[in-house]
C-alpha cells in the first residue's frame, strides 16, 4: 500500500494539492479574483445557453466574431511557447532550459482556452462529440477545421505529457533527458506551427472572403505569435521571479527580447506588403481593408481599434530594436504590453470581423461584441488563467526546488 | 470432473456480472448513439424510416397536427437547374414570402424572446445603370410599388454548386450533394460552427441564433427530412430546391409563386426540359463565376 503512495507521482500531486491550498494573501486573492471572473463568465454562458447565440452581437453577415478572434490569438500565445523550446532543447541553452516547462504551461492554458471559445461559439455544444478524433466522425482531409481540431489535442497531449515527465523528473532529482522524452519536445516544434497554420488555413481557404484568401496570411500568423507568444511569457516570468522566487537569469530575458524584435519586424513588414498590394491594386477586395482602417458608409467601430494595434505595432518594434531599450525594464515591459495589445486586436476582432464586411452580398452589418460576449469571454481568459497560476506555482516549487521527492520511509509520518 | 459447489458459484457469478454489464452496456450503447447520432447518410433505409416516424410524432405533439416526414430519394437520370429571367423580375419578393411558408422557416416575432426571421432567399435592389454590383446594393428596400424607377432586382438563394465550398469545409460532414444536384443539410449532426456561411460566396446559409418561431398555424406539414422539417436552434440551413416538392414533380414554391414569370426550373439531364430549352436558347450567366463554384443556377436577360 505504501509503496503506491510513496511513488514520486501521487507524491508529487500531493505535494501539488498542498501548494495550491496554502499560500500568501496576495495568492488568495488573486485566486478570489479569477473566481469572480469565472462566476461572471458562467453567468454570460447562463444567458446564451437559455436564448441561443441571438444573445451575442453576431448575425448572419458576420458569423464569427469576438468568440473564434480570441480563440485565433491564443491558438498564436500556445503555438509561440516553442520560441523558449527551441534554444533550450535545439541549442541546449542553459539559462532557458528550466523556463522551458513554463512555456509548456502557458501552452497548456492557451489551449485548454482556445477549446473553451470553440465551445462557446459553436450553436450545438451538445454535439461537440461529433467533432472529436475517434468519436465522431471527422471531415478529413477536406476541412481544415476538422484538422484544426486534430492538431490542436495532439498539440495539447504532446505539451500536457512533456510538462508532466519534465516535472516529475526534476521532481525526483533528476534531469529530465530520456530520449522519447527529447523526441515528443521536438515534435512539439512542427505541431506548434501545425496548429497556428492550420489555423490560418482555416480563413485562409475561403476564396469567397478576399481579405483572408492571400498567401500571406499564415505566415503572417506565426511571425505575430512570435511576437505575443513570447511578450506575454517574459511578462509572466518576471511576475514569477517577484512573487513566485523564480530563478530568472537576466540573459534568458535579453535573448527572448532580441527574437521578439525580428519578429516585430517581420510582422510589420509583411503588414505593410499586404497594405501595398491592396492599396495599389485598388480592386474591390480593398473594401475590407478600408472598413477596418477608415469604415464605410459611416460605420467605424473598428477604425480606433485597427490604429491602436498598427501604432501600438511600431511603438513597441522600436522600444524592441535598440538593444537599451530593450535591456531596460520599463522599456522592456512597455513593449511587452503594447505588442500584446497590437496583436491580440490584429489576430482578434482587426482579422475576424472584417473578412466579413462587407458581407458576400455587399451588406455592411456593424458587429461589435454583445455584453454577454465580453462576459463569457473574460469568464475564459479567467480559466486560462487560473489554470496556469495552479499549474505554473507547482512547477516553479519543483524547479526551484522547494517541491521534492520524499526517501521512502518504512513509518508513515 | 465434478464440479464442485465453489467453482459453480463462482461461474454463476461470473457470467451473472457479465450478462448484466453486457445489458447495462448494450443500454448504454443505444443510449449514446442516439445521443451521438448516426449521420442520416450512414442510415439504413429502415433507420431512416423510423428516424422521420420520430420527428413525425414529436412535430405532431409540438404543433397538435399530423404531419408527414418524407425521404424521398434522388430520381435517377435527374440533375435539378434554374433559370432566372432578371428582365422580368421586378423586385415584388413573393417568392421570398412563398418559400417562408414553404420551407417552415422562423418568422419574424419582435416582441418575442426569439425575433430570428430566416429568408433563404434575398432579393437585392440596385441601381439599374450600375449592372449587378453587389457591393452598391441593398436588401432592405421598401418601396411603395415595384419596380421603383431606375432600379433593378436580382434574387440570390443557394446556388446550388456543383463544387460547393461549403461541403468542403464541413468539419462533421453534415452537409452534402445529393446524386441529384441538391446540396443538403443533415440538420441533427450540424454542430453549428458555421464555417460553411463563411466558405458561402452567395450568403445562402442561415444559422438559427436562437429557437425558430414557427406557429403552429403556418406550419406545413408536408416535410423532408433533409428539407423543410422544422429546424433546430444552433444549426444552419438553406434552400434545397424545395426538396419536398421536386422530387415529388412539382415545381419548387418560389417557381410557382413568381407573379413575372421569371423563374425556369427543369431536369439538367433531360434535353426537352425547361432549363435545358432555356440554357440552348439564351445567354446566361452564373454569379461570381471567377470562384469556380460552378453554380446550378442561371441568370439572364430576356430583353
Amino acid at each position: 500500500m505504501s509503496a503506491l503512495t510513496d511513488h514520486p507521482f501521487p507524491q508529487f500531486v500531493r505535494g501539488s494539492i498542498r501548494l495550491w491550498t496554502h499560500g500568501s494573501r496576495t495568492y488568495f486573492v488573486w485566486l478570489a479574483a479569477l473566481v469572480t471572473l469565472i462566476a461572471v463568465g458562467i453567468y454570460g454562458y447562463s444567458i446564451q445557453f437559455r436564448e441561443g447565440l441571438v444573445s451575442t452581437g453576431l448575425r448572419d453577415p458576420v458569423s464569427w466574431g469576438f468568440y473564434i478572434g480570441n480563440f485565433t490569438f491564443l491558438v498564436g500565445v500556445a503555438a509561440a511557447a516553442v520560441i523558449l523550446v527551441i534554444p533550450a532543447y535545439v541549442y541546449h541553452w542553459k539559462p532557458i532550459k528550466e523556463l522551458a516547462v513554463l512555456g509548456e504551461v502557458l501552452a497548456i492554458s492557451a489551449i485548454s482556452m482556445c477549446m473553451l471559445f470553440v465551445t462557446v461559439d459553436v450553436g450545438r455544444p451538445d454535439r461537440l462529440l461529433h467533432i472529436m478524433p475517434f468519436i465522431g466522425d471527422l471531415n478529413v482531409p477536406s476541412s481544415l477545421l476538422a484538422w484544426d481540431v486534430v492538431v490542436l489535442n495532439i498539440y495539447l497531449v504532446l505539451n500536457l505529457g512533456v510538462a508532466t515527465y519534465a516535472l516529475v523528473s526534476y521532481f525526483r532529482g533528476r534531469e529530465a533527458k530520456s530520449k522519447l522524452f527529447v523526441w515528443f519536445v521536438l515534435a512539439s516544434i512542427p505541431m506548434a506551427v501545425c496548429i497556428h497554420t492550420v489555423t490560418a488555413f482555416v480563413y485562409n481557404g475561403l476564396p469567397n472572403r478576399p481579405f483572408w484568401n492571400a498567401s500571406l496570411l499564415a505566415p503572417r500568423f506565426l511571425v505575430s505569435a512570435f511576437c505575443s507568444g513570447p511578450a506575454i511569457m517574459l511578462i509572466l516570468l518576471q511576475i514569477l521571479r517577484r512573487k513566485a522566487r523564480l530563478d530568472l537569469k537576466p540573459e534568458a530575458i535579453w535573448k527572448i527580447a532580441e527574437l521578439m524584435a525580428y519578429a516585430m519586424f517581420v510582422n510589420l513588414f509583411f503588414t505593410a506588403a499586404e497594405v501595398f498590394k491592396e492599396t495599389y491594386s485598388g480592386t474591390h477586395h480593398l473594401k475590407h481593408m478600408e472598413y477596418l482602417f477608415f469604415g464605410l458608409e459611416g460605420k467605424t467601430a473598428l477604425v480606433p481599434w485597427a490604429w491602436t494595434s498598427l501604432i501600438a505595432g511600431i511603438a513597441a518594434f522600436l522600444l524592441f530594436l535598440f538593444p537599451a531599450s530593450r535591456k531596460n525594464p520599463v522599456t522592456l515591459n512597455l513593449g511587452c504590453v503594447l505588442i500584446l495589445i497590437s496583436v491580440f486586436i490584429e489576430k482578434g476582432v482587426a482579422l475576424v470581423v472584417p473578412g466579413f464586411t462587407p458581407s458576400v452580398l455587399g451588406e455592411i452589418y456593424e458587429y461589435s461584441p454583445s455584453k454577454v460576449e465580453l462576459m463569457v469571454s473574460a469568464g475564459i481568459f479567467g480559466v486560462g488563467a487560473l489554470v496556469f497560476t495552479l499549474l505554473s506555482r507547482a512547477a516553479i516549487a519543483v524547479l526551484n526546488g522547494d517541491l521534492r521527492v520524499k526517501p521512502a520511509t518504512p513509518a508513515a509520518a | 470432473m465434478t464440479l464442485s459447489r465453489r467453482t459453480f458459484l463462482k461461474t454463476a457469478a461470473v457470467s451473472t456480472a457479465v450478462v448484466t454489464t453486457a445489458a447495462a452496456c448494450g443500454d448504454r450503447a443505444a443510449a449514446l448513439r442516439e445521443f451521438m447520432h448516426t449521420r442520416l447518410r450512414a442510415m439504413t433505409p429502415d433507420e431512416v424510416k423510423a428516424f422521420c416516424a420520430r420527428i413525425e410524432k414529436e412535430c405532431a405533439e409540438k404543433y397538435g397536427k399530423p404531419v408527414r416526414v418524407g425521404a424521398e430519394g434522388p430520381i435517377p437520370g435527374v440533375i435539378f437547374g434554374y433559370g432566372l429571367d432578371l428582365s422580368r423580375c421586378n423586385g415584388n419578393r413573393k417568392c421570398v414570402e412563398a418559400c417562408v411558408e414553404e420551407n417552415n422557416q422562423s418568422r419574424p416575432s419582435p416582441d418575442g424572446p426569439h425575433h430570428n426571421p430566416i429568408q433563404w432567399i434575398t432579393v437585392l435592389e440596385m441601381d439599374e445603370e450600375a449592372g449587378i454590383d453587389l457591393e452598391r446594393s441593398t436588401a432592405y428596400y421598401t418601396p411603395d410599388k415595384v419596380p421603383a424607377p431606375g432600379k433593378a432586382y436580382i434574387p440570390i438563394q443557394c446556388q446550388q454548386c456543383d463544387n460547393p465550398p461549403c461541403v468542403k469545409v464541413c468539419p462533421v460532414k453534415a452537409t452534402w450533394m445529393e446524386p441529384d444536384g441538391i446540396v443538403v443539410i443533415d440538420y441533427d449532426q450540424c454542430i453549428g460552427c458555421r464555417c460553411c456561411m463563411s466558405a458561402c460566396p452567395y450568403g445562402a446559409r442561415h444559422f438559427n441564433w436562437s429557437e425558430p418561431h414557427l406557429p403552429a398555424s403556418e406550419v406545413n406539414t408536408e416535410m423532408h427530412v433533409l428539407g423543410n422539417r422544422p429546424r433546430m436552434r444552433g444549426v444552419v440551413e438553406k434552400c434545397t430546391f424545395c426538396i419536398q416538392r421536386t422530387r415529388n414533380g412539382l415545381y419548387p414554391a418560389c417557381h410557382d409563386a413568381c407573379p413575372t414569370g421569371a423563374r425556369v426550373f427543369g431536369n439538367l439531364l433531360d434535353p426537352e426540359s425547361e432549363i435545358r430549352r432555356l440554357l440552348a436558347t439564351k445567354k446566361v450567366f452564373v454569379l461570381k463565376s471567377e470562384l469556380g463554384t460552378h453554380p446550378k443556377f442561371f441568370y439572364f436577360y430576356s430583353v
